[in-house]
């Protein structure tokens, strides 16, 4: 799962049987620092978001599940949640490295 | 499973149903000195973890259901456990075998 931001809407008269009536929307996948990650992808939207806003966004065969009804849809990407709030701490805070030998953390 | 530091906290008003009742976090995955570093992902809490917490996460979809208790369940990536520490052998030996 991860982060994108709506981009536009992406419109398709002739779909698989299944997908009639699935909103398309174009994204851009992001990284937590909300960077953008590779290039612009269409999402199947569940969630009624608009352009510009910041979404969860669920990838695989898992997208085809987020859909109301049938269960096995072409969807590979698809939109879960809209964030309202992001807390992150800065990357300084955390040690990301696995050490050789013992670490406790708790 | 993975080994990863939660970092931050996501709030969704609008969420799909199956995200509902439990929280999701940002998780940026631990990797061994010197190797680059994994994308970071937002992962579905089930273990009560917070902001600092290294944690395990199952990044596969059939776990999650199982996880969640829902065949049908739309999510990938779970906290499945809080991890208290860990034991890295400081070299690699492709052959097995341990160095004192």
């Amino acid at each position: 799962m991860l982060f994108g931001r709506v981009r536009g809407t992406a419109v398709c008269t002739l779909k698989y049987p299944g997908i009639e009536g699935v909103k398309l929307l174009v994204v851009q996948p992001l990284n937590r620092r909300l960077q953008p990650i590779g290039g612009l992808q269409v999402a199947a939207d569940v969630v009624q978001a608009g352009i510009g806003d910041l979404c969860v966004m669920v990838r695989a065969r898992e997208a085809a599940l987020a859909l109301p009804g049938e269960r096995f849809v072409p969807v590979d990407l698809a939109l879960v949640g809209i964030v309202d709030e992001l807390e992150l701490r800065p990357d300084g805070e955390f040690d990301f490295t696995l050490k050789p030998g013992w670490t406790a953390y708790t | 499973m993975i080994i990863g530091k939660v970092t931050g906290t996501v709030v969704t008003t609008i969420s799909h149903p199956h995200y509902k009742n439990r929280r999701l976090l940002v998780v940026q995955p631990l990797t061994l000195p010197g190797e680059p570093a994994d994308e970071d992902f937002i992962a579905l809490d089930n273990s009560h973890a917070g902001i600092g917490d290294t944690v395990l996460v199952n990044r596969e979809g059939n776990g999650a259901r199982q996880v969640l208790k829902n065949p049908d369940a739309c999510v990938i990536s779970v906290i499945v456990g809080i991890i208290d520490s860990v034991y890295v052998e400081a070299q690699y030996h492709p052959e097995g075998g341990r160095t004192a």
